[in-house]
């Protein structure tokens, strides 16, 4: 074979590989799904890279359920929609909430859990949250997150918000003292901030925040528009394992209550 | 493309584009004030000073910028000792962090430019210097240093442009330069696209500007190299 027929065969090869990639994806027997990773507990990655957490389990339940390879996709979340535009995977499965905003982009599931937000801040500040109590203070969220939008919205004109790309990046700067309160969801906070070490000094202050305005209606998992088939095998999927036990065994591995919700 | 989009965004990403601005020319110039005793004591012979500046220059150049910003910023804000010290005024603010790690590693890259361009500096001009009874001091300030500038301008104007791209990661840190903005506006309308092709016009049109002030500036400072001016 001379050199010119080899490169080729390569080539030919290389596009046969590659539109076979391209066809497969569209028959649901693997299913890959967008995962963040660094929103304990519902996603954390370990020291040796391995995914863990609530989204995490309900993910792979769910490709178990509807028979699919699963493949996990970690990505940071302020990314994690335009990757699912971009076809990087299918599914969003990151605790993400079912708001309007995000629905001009992408479609969502059925909700699969939903708990309220809360503010959080440091013992003993007495900060108290109301217009003259918020005034001029600091307050950490993740960036692109319903939390975000809502303080934004509320309290933009009179708190300095800061913006992380991870919500283990805002409990670091409030542990070094640079935030005077961190927003976000209530049990993402008390799992993985207030009941570690970093945590010890911080509490929960003010009530839960569900307005579906800013905080939809609890967290789905979002396709992108147009894969109908895929949300409806999804809806049949969750119904699925909220039947038959499955979901309750993952909600008891990581929490003392229903996150389901009402 | 959402060319609207793309209109409405310009304010506010002008407005990171100015935050992009004032943390590359304040890290700049801080950075070639630190540079310049450190490339002298790199190239003096006496190991205290230039052995010191070697391992600085090392750690610097041979980390990544991102690390450096995440061990100022994430890094030093967990320790008890910094938290409670005289710093911390300086070190909670993201904003100083990003000036202070972006002037200690745009130093390192500048002493090391300017320790080539020194050492580029003909030695027959050296030689005249000393020949002439000039102090080392006066040769230095008259001669070397003056001459290592026009050296180093064009590898500096590099380190300026890489400073300018390198100071994105500011928005690592909560800070709402020129990318943080692009990124926060994303969050809001998922279109990266528009955005981030924005952004990069933004830092296309800032890099024309040092590119013309840079060649303006050899332009000015070589004049040696044009032709002569014919008065009639």
């Amino acid at each position: 074979m001379t050199i010119r027929n080899l490169v080729t065969a390569l080539c030919v090869a290389a596009v046969v590989a590659f539109s076979a990639s391209l066809s497969e994806a569209k028959d649901w027997n693997k299913l890959r799904v967008g995962v963040e990773g660094a929103y304990p507990p519902f996603s954390w990655m370990e020291t040796d890279g391995t995914l863990k957490g609530f989204d995490i389990d309900i993910a792979l339940a769910i490709c178990a359920e509807i028979n699919a390879e699963c493949e996990l996709v970690a990505q940071d979340w302020d990314g994690i929609i335009p990757a699912l535009l971009a076809n990087k995977y299918d599914a969003i499965i990151a605790s993400m909430s079912i708001t309007e905003e995000r629905k001009k982009k992408v479609s969502f599931s059925e909700k699969y859990y939903s708990t309220p937000a809360k503010f959080v801040r440091k013992k003993g500040s007495g900060i108290e949250i109301n217009e003259a109590g918020l005034k001029g203070k600091t307050v950490g969220v993740q960036r692109a997150t319903i939390h975000e939008n809502f303080l934004k919205d509320n309290y933009g004109e009179i708190i300095e918000i800061k913006g992380y790309g991870t919500q283990d990046e805002a409990y670091l700067d409030f542990t070094a003292g640079r935030l005077d309160l961190l927003l976000a969801d209530s049990v993402a906070l008390d799992d993985g901030f207030l009941k570690t070490n970093a945590g010890k000094n911080a509490e929960f202050v003010g009530p839960g925040y569900s307005d579906p305005k800013w905080f939809g209606d609890g967290a789905g998992i979002a396709i992108r528009k147009g894969d109908t088939e895929l949300q409806a095998i999804l809806n049949k999927a969750i119904t699925a394992i909220r039947a038959n036990g499955t979901y309750k065994a993952i909600n008891d591995k990581y929490f003392e209550f229903d996150v389901y919700g009402g | 493309m959402d060319f609207q989009l793309m209109i409405d965004s310009i304010p506010q990403l002008l407005e990171g584009a100015w935050m992009t601005v004032k943390l590359v020319a304040l890290a700049l110039a801080l950075g070639i004030c630190l540079a310049i005793p450190l490339a002298l004591a790199r190239v003096s012979k006496n190991p205290f000073l230039w052995m010191p500046v070697y391992g600085f220059i090392f750690v610097f150049r041979g980390t990544p910028l991102l690390v450096q910003i995440f061990i100022v910023y994430y890094g030093l804000g967990q320790s008890e000792a910094v938290r409670e010290s005289i710093f911390w005024p300086f070190f909670k603010e993201a904003y100083w962090c990003a000036i202070f790690t972006f002037t200690l590693n745009t130093s390192a890259y500048t002493a090391e430019i300017l320790r080539g361009a020194i050492q580029a500096v003909p030695h027959g001009e050296v030689e005249a210097a000393r020949a002439l009874g000039m102090p080392r001091l006066l040769m230095l300030r008259r001669v070397v240093v003056p001459r290592a500038f026009r050296l180093a301008l064009p590898a500096y104007g590099n380190e300026i442009i890489l400073m300018l791209k390198g100071s994105a990661l500011a928005s690592t840190i909560t800070l709402l330069d020129l990318t943080g903005v692009a990124r926060v506006i994303v969050a809001r309308t998922f279109a990266p696209y528009e955005l981030f092709i924005m952004a990069a016009i933004m830092y296309l049109a800032l890099t024309l500007l040092i590119v013309r002030a840079l060649k303006y500036a050899e332009w000015r400072l070589s004049p040696h190299l044009r032709p002569p001016r014919h008065s009639k």
